[in-house]
Order: C-alpha cells, then sequence, then structure tokens
C-alpha cells in the first residue's frame, strides 16, 4: 500500500491557519488583557486558559454538542452561513483555536506586561493613537515573546488528538490529521506508516523549536 | 496663559487627600514645582497632560479647553499638544534616536527645526544609534529633544534629572534653560531637588500635602538679614573634594557654580546636598549650613 502523505499535509495546514488567525486575534486580545482591568478580568483570563486544564475529549465533547446542526449555534450557523463546523476542515481550525488560545495569548500577555509602562504613555504623549502605538511601539519590543507565542501554537495544534477526534472524525482528506492516522494506523497494525507519521512529527516538532531557541537567542542578544 | 483649577482624590502613605490645585503660567514660563515625593506633584503632571482625570475642574491652554469637568471635555493626550518627558525616559528601544524623532514629529515635521534640536544637544552624531546604546546624559537629551519634536504649546517634565550625578544634571539643566528661552516653550518641571529651582526656574510652586503652597521668584536668593549689608547668598552643596590646599565645596547658588576652599574644621557640619548660606564679613568667607527648604 502506497503512503499517504496527506494527513501530514492536513496537519501542517491545519497548525499554520490556526496559528495566523491565533496572531491576529491574540495580538489585540492580549494587549488589552495586559494594560486594562475591569471587572470580570478574572473570569475571562479564567476562560482562556481552561484549555491549559480541561481534557481535550471534554472540549472536543462539548464544541461538538454546540456545533451539532441539531443544536442552536449549529443550526444557525448552517442556516445563516451554510457552515458546518462538524467533521469538517473548518470545524477543525476553530476547535484548534480555541484549544490552543492560551498558548497564544499568555506569552503575548507578559510579553506587554513586561514592558515599562511609560513606552504606551511616551507614544501616546506624542500624538499617536491606540493602534499606531500598538503597532510601532509594542509589537517590535516584544519579539521574542510573539516568536514563543508562534511556535507554541503552531507545535501545540500540530500534536492536537483529543479535540480533533471529537469533532472532525477521521475523515480522509478534511479531518484525518497525522496524529489521528497514527491513532488510525496502529489500530490497523500498520506500524510502518504509524512510524513514519510519527518520526515525520517528532522531526518537524525539534526543527521547529530548534529555530524558535535560536531565534530567540539572537533576539536577545540584540 | 495656561490655567489649571483642578481636585482629584490621591490614595497618599497616610489616607485618602484630595489634590486641589488652582494656578496659571504663563506662556514662555519656566515652571518648577517641587515636593517631596507623594505630594501629589507628578499627579499633577499626569492631570495636565491628560493621563490622569481629576473629578472635577478646568484646565485651558489659551483658549483651548483641554479639561472641563461640567461640560464633560476631556481632551485625550493625543490632542493636548504637550512635550512630556518621562522619569524612565521611556524612549523606544527598536527604534534609532533619528527614528524616534521622526515617530514623534509625526506627518508635519519640519527637517531643519529636528536638525537645530539634534545640533543644540551636541547629538547629531548619535542619530543612528540606539537609545540603550547611549549614556545616561545622552539619553536624556534624546527624550527632551523626542518630547520637543512636534513642537509642543507644553513641555512638562518628570524629575528629569533625578537619576544623574550632580555634574551632569547641572551641565542639561543649563542646557534646557538655552533650550527653553530658545524656542520659547512654556516648560513645567517637576522635582524634589530644590536645585533645580534655583537658576533654572522663573517661578517656583511647592506641592505639600497634595496644595500648592507657594508661588514665588526664585534666583541668587538673598540670604540673612543681618548680613545683608556684606552681601550673603544661598546656596546648595553639590559636592565636596579633597585638594591640595584643603577641601574644595561646589556650590550652585542661582545659576552659578562655586567652587570654595575650606578647611577640614568646617566640612564636619557640611554635607552634600545641605543648603548654606555663604556670607564675607570683614574679607572672610563664611558658609553656613541652612535648615532644608525641602
Amino acid at each position: 500500500m502506497a503512503f499517504d502523505y496527506q494527513p501530514l499535509w492536513l496537519s501542517i495546514r491545519l497548525a499554520l491557519v490556526t496559528t495566523i488567525l491565533l496572531l491576529v486575534i491574540g495580538v489585540p486580545l492580549s494587549s488589552f488583557l495586559a494594560f486594562r482591568s475591569f471587572r470580570f478580568k478574572p473570569v475571562v483570563e479564567a476562560i482562556i486558559s481552561l484549555p491549559l486544564v480541561l481534557p481535550p475529549s471534554v472540549l472536543g465533547f462539548y464544541l461538538l454538542v454546540a456545533f451539532s446542526p441539531n443544536n442552536f449555534l449549529g443550526r444557525v450557523l448552517q442556516n445563516n452561513f451554510d457552515l458546518r463546523l462538524i467533521f469538517s476542515f473548518p470545524g477543525l481550525v476553530v476547535g484548534s483555536m480555541i484549544y490552543s488560545l492560551p498558548f497564544m495569548l499568555h506569552p503575548l500577555q507578559a510579553g506587554f506586561q513586561a514592558l515599562p509602562g511609560g513606552l504606551r504613555e511616551a507614544s501616546y504623549s506624542l500624538g499617536k493613537s491606540k493602534w499606531q502605538t500598538l503597532l510601532r511601539v509594542l509589537i517590535p519590543n516584544i519579539k521574542p515573546a510573539l516568536l514563543t507565542g508562534i511556535v507554541l501554537t503552531f507545535a501545540h495544534t500540530l500534536g492536537e488528538f483529543g479535540v480533533v477526534l471529537m469533532i472532525g472524525g477521521n475523515v480522509e482528506g478534511k479531518t484525518r490529521v497525522a496524529s489521528i492516522a497514527i491513532y488510525d494506523e496502529v489500530e490497523s497494525l500498520h506500524f510502518h506508516a504509524a512510524h513514519i507519521y510519527s518520526i515525520v512529527l517528532l522531526f518537524i516538532s525539534f526543527v521547529i523549536l530548534l529555530i524558535a531557541y535560536s531565534l530567540n537567542k539572537r533576539l536577545f542578544k540584540s | 496663559m495656561i490655567r489649571i483649577a483642578v481636585q482629584k482624590k490621591l490614595v497618599m502613605a497616610d489616607g485618602v487627600k484630595t489634590l486641589s490645585v488652582d494656578t496659571e503660567i504663563a506662556f514662555g514660563e519656566f515652571v518648577v514645582l517641587f515636593g517631596k515625593s507623594g505630594s501629589g506633584k507628578t499627579s499633577l503632571l499626569r492631570i495636565i497632560s491628560g493621563l490622569l482625570k481629576p473629578e472635577e475642574g478646568k484646565i485651558a491652554c489659551g483658549d483651548e479647553i483641554w479639561l472641563d469637568t461640567r461640560n464633560k471635555i476631556n481632551l485625550p493626550i493625543q490632542k493636548r499638544r504637550i512635550g512630556f518627558v518621562f522619569q524612565d525616559l521611556a524612549l523606544f528601544p527598536n527604534m534609532t534616536i533619528k527614528e524616534n524623532l521622526l515617530f514623534a514629529a509625526g506627518k508635519e515635521r519640519d527637517d531643519a527645526y529636528l536638525c537645530r534640536l539634534l545640533r543644540m544637544t551636541n547629538m547629531e552624531s548619535f542619530s543612528q544609534s540606539k537609545p540603550q546604546t547611549l549614556s545616561g546624559g545622552q539619553q536624556q537629551r534624546v527624550a527632551i529633544i523626542r518630547a520637543l519634536a512636534r513642537k509642543p504649546r507644553l513641555l512638562l517634565l518628570d524629575e528629569p534629572f533625578s537619576s544623574l550625578d550632580p555634574q551632569m544634571s547641572e551641565h542639561l539643566r543649563k542646557e534646557l534653560k538655552t533650550i527653553h528661552r530658545e524656542f520659547n516653550l512654556t516648560t513645567l518641571l517637576v522635582s524634589h531637588e530644590s536645585t533645580d529651582i534655583y537658576g533654572t526656574a522663573d517661578r517656583a510652586m511647592e506641592v505639600k500635602e497634595a496644595k500648592i503652597l507657594e508661588s514665588g521668584r526664585p534666583g541668587m536668593e538673598p540670604g540673612n538679614e543681618h548680613l545683608a549689608g556684606e552681601g550673603s547668598y544661598k546656596g546648595r552643596i553639590l559636592q565636596i573634594y579633597k585638594s591640595d590646599l584643603g577641601y574644595i565645596l561646589e556650590i550652585l547658588s542661582g545659576d552659578t557654580v562655586l567652587r570654595l576652599p575650606v578647611d577640614e574644621e568646617s566640612i564636619t557640619v557640611l554635607k552634600p546636598g545641605i543648603m548654606v548660606l555663604i556670607s564675607s564679613k570683614n574679607f572672610h568667607l563664611h558658609i553656613q549650613p541652612l535648615s532644608c527648604l525641602q
């Protein structure tokens, strides 16, 4: 039987899309959490951190129930946007984004909080808006934190299993990512294929971390 | 004329106090606001800049209303056209000195003016350097010229010289005074050092327990009346160092630094930082400690 590379590509695509989307959402959200204090902030922070402690199957189960066309949210998405999130790639992206959210947010929030408070106020005093300040002053000064957020999110999404299995199942070419494929191949006693998937995932994970640590060293030096 | 009349509750070391200020600053004036740490002077600076909102009050810069709590006007800091030199300087580490200035100047930048600022502070050759590679005094200069890059109507400085050694701060104080005069600025400087008042300010205001206590014109302060006939001056000891003849006292009086020789016996009661009265009587120099003005 020819080896099927598709699960690997799917894993990489899922990790890339999730990381890019989380970066776009994560930067403004983490700066908001870093600099603003409001009454229910601990509640918001606790919700964002939940995926760190929750078994992925629990999160996957609730997402499966929520996205099901038999229930309100799933019905609204299907009827109004023609979007079906269970057993589909977009569903995996949404699930992964929720699951990996703390891995992007925490480093960014810590990075923003570690900046001297005067930088923001100095930029405001020079007539710059909040967005100008974020883009020109704050983000360029948290590069190591950005890199950590990107790497952790990418690597975490790549190795995701429980959430993907619950809401994506094992649909070839759509939701059958590498981690699911390994499980599947082992169940079918195809150890050779499982070995290939595993070694590739191991290699990619190692290389990503290696690049991150080398880059971080250079960033810190500069 | 900048008119400031504000009230703001502040949490201080000895409980909640209401900062209550009602004062005016004329355009072109150099005002030093001094007082002990925690007296509320930095809070007042933050209120004027728009970083802190008072419960009640009005701030007007000429005919422009910056704050009027009754009419719910509160111009954000971005629109107040102020230059703010922060205590920690807050230079942008990701930008070079030139980039810091260009970012500050924004779209309506005046290159000739920026070059003049760099030249006046002798920072031209450092324009391509990153702030973290500069010395403390050089960073301070950049912070001042960056605050001036967009031609502010009011320059605010929060303890700008507190982290520098006495010579460097004395040097920069003079430089700031020159810049103030040259560009016809309106300047408000916050300090807990009374050295910042003498020789620098047109007017000094003391903030004590959240209230402005006194407002006067400092300069070469005349001393005790019974010695006045012989001429006497107040000053602050910047440092004491040993020389071949004994000891040298470096005293800042007005805008002049005096170096006076003293014997070993005299320096037992004289320490750097204290205010002294310098007088001459029968061709002898007398240097007596005064109770600190702060």
